[in-house]
């Protein structure tokens, strides 16, 4: 029960983009496409689960003074196996997702979930809050690429719904993304409310 | 010519903040007024090009010649971590009132991804150093740039009517956009 309740979590209750509004650049970045939107929530996602797996491991040997350098050193180290990874098997999403691989570094929800829930809890239980966080995380960033990408050329996922021409190319563009994400979110307000 | 060419791109046409997405927590999080967006702004610039110049030297001195460069992400979040918390050492010890003013915002610094950003784009361009360092000047310039047009707007909207769902986070990413549409117009120039 508790297993379930962790994993679900983060996919509604505690969505870090809608609710908790942690790691909105990568956010805001990536997702003027779902398909973009999708590889950077995966990629998120591994490292999230591996950290948090290893963090919540090691967390009783490392003295409380250096843990958050410690952190840093594993989840870096994760991101840079997503990247090598990456740029062998997917170079075409690696090269539209570009600066964003190397930044799941700083992304804040990942040393945040370290510090707040993989540090004091089981293996089981880390793995399973690393994946509903980076389902949540995926699921927010899917959302808000394939509205984008609707609104902007008329296609979601690469299939065309409507013409190009209709479509109006500031939502693909940088304050596309700022307006989408702002009613996406007071829609969700409003939703979590009622 | 080419310097004024990175000024006028990094402040601009790239603002890292509006055309990049980078460093929005802090521009979300401390623009609410312009005093501690200046502090921030300030903070930024300071380590900013601090930590390209000793990331520029580490990866052509030491990545490099061993070709590690797979490296790269490690060392540079290392060296910006270790950076941060000797300016906040050294800054306390020599100049506490410079320290009291930016204190508080430069542990935060650490997980602002301008800082990881420009140094791995300064890599990445193939920037020598002092075109590095110009780069750096002139991109926490334009941050600091957005981060206070953005705090002066907040500012004034405290007095607005605001329909309930929208207040906080959506009417401020709204903002965000219509200025990031201003800052669209000066694509082009470069």
């Amino acid at each position: 029960m508790k297993r379930m309740q962790t994993f679900l979590n983060g996919l509604m209750k505690e969505n870090p983009i809608f609710v908790i509004m942690l790691g909105m650049c990568p956010t805001l970045g990536v997702s003027s496409n779902a398909i973009n939107g999708i590889g950077m929530g995966l990629a998120t996602t591994f490292v999230l689960v591996m950290s948090n797996l290893i963090v919540s491991l090691v967390a009783g040997y490392i003295p409380d003074k250096v843990r958050i350098p410690s952190y840093v050193v594993i989840i870096a180290t994760f991101v840079t196996v997503v990247q090598l990874t990456m740029q062998a098997w997917l170079p075409s999403l690696y090269a539209s997702l570009g600066l964003f691989i190397p930044l799941i570094v700083v992304n804040c929800i990942v040393l945040g979930r370290a510090e707040a829930f993989a540090c004091k809890n089981g293996a089981v239980l880390s793995i399973l809050d690393g994946l509903g966080m980076g389902f949540g995380f995926t699921f927010a960033l899917t959302l808000l690429g394939a509205i984008r990408e609707f609104l902007g050329t008329g296609k979601v996922f690469d299939l065309t719904i409507y013409p190009e021409q209709y479509g109006s190319l500031i939502f693909v563009l940088a304050p596309g993304a700022f307006i989408v994400l702002g009613y996406l979110i007071a829609v969700i307000n409003k939703i979590n409310k009622t | 010519m080419q310097y004024l060419i990175i000024v006028i791109s990094a402040i601009l046409v790239n603002n890292i903040v509006l055309a990049q997405f980078l460093g929005i927590c802090p521009f979300l999080g401390v623009s609410k007024n312009s005093t501690t967006a200046i502090g921030m702004a300030a903070a930024v610039a300071f380590v900013m090009t601090l930590s390209t110049i000793v990331t520029y030297l580490v990866q052509h001195f030491i990545l490099d010649p061993l070709q590690v460069s797979y490296l790269q992400t490690i060392s540079f979040i290392l060296i910006i971590a270790a950076l941060v918390q000797l300016v906040e050492i050294i800054l306390k010890k020599v100049s506490p009132a410079l320290y009291q003013a930016l204190g508080v915002y430069l542990p935060l610094i650490t997980t602002n991804c301008t800082i990881l950003g420009v140094a791995i784009l300064t890599i990445t361009k193939q920037f020598n150093l002092l075109e590095g360092v110009v780069f750096a000047i002139s991109t926490a310039g334009g941050f600091g740039l957005a981060l206070l047009i953005f705090a002066n707007i907040r500012e004034q909207m405290e007095f607005s009517n605001i329909p309930e769902g929208l207040k906080g986070t959506p009417i401020a990413l709204i903002t965000a956009g219509i200025l990031a549409m201003a800052f669209m117009g000066f694509s082009g120039i470069v």
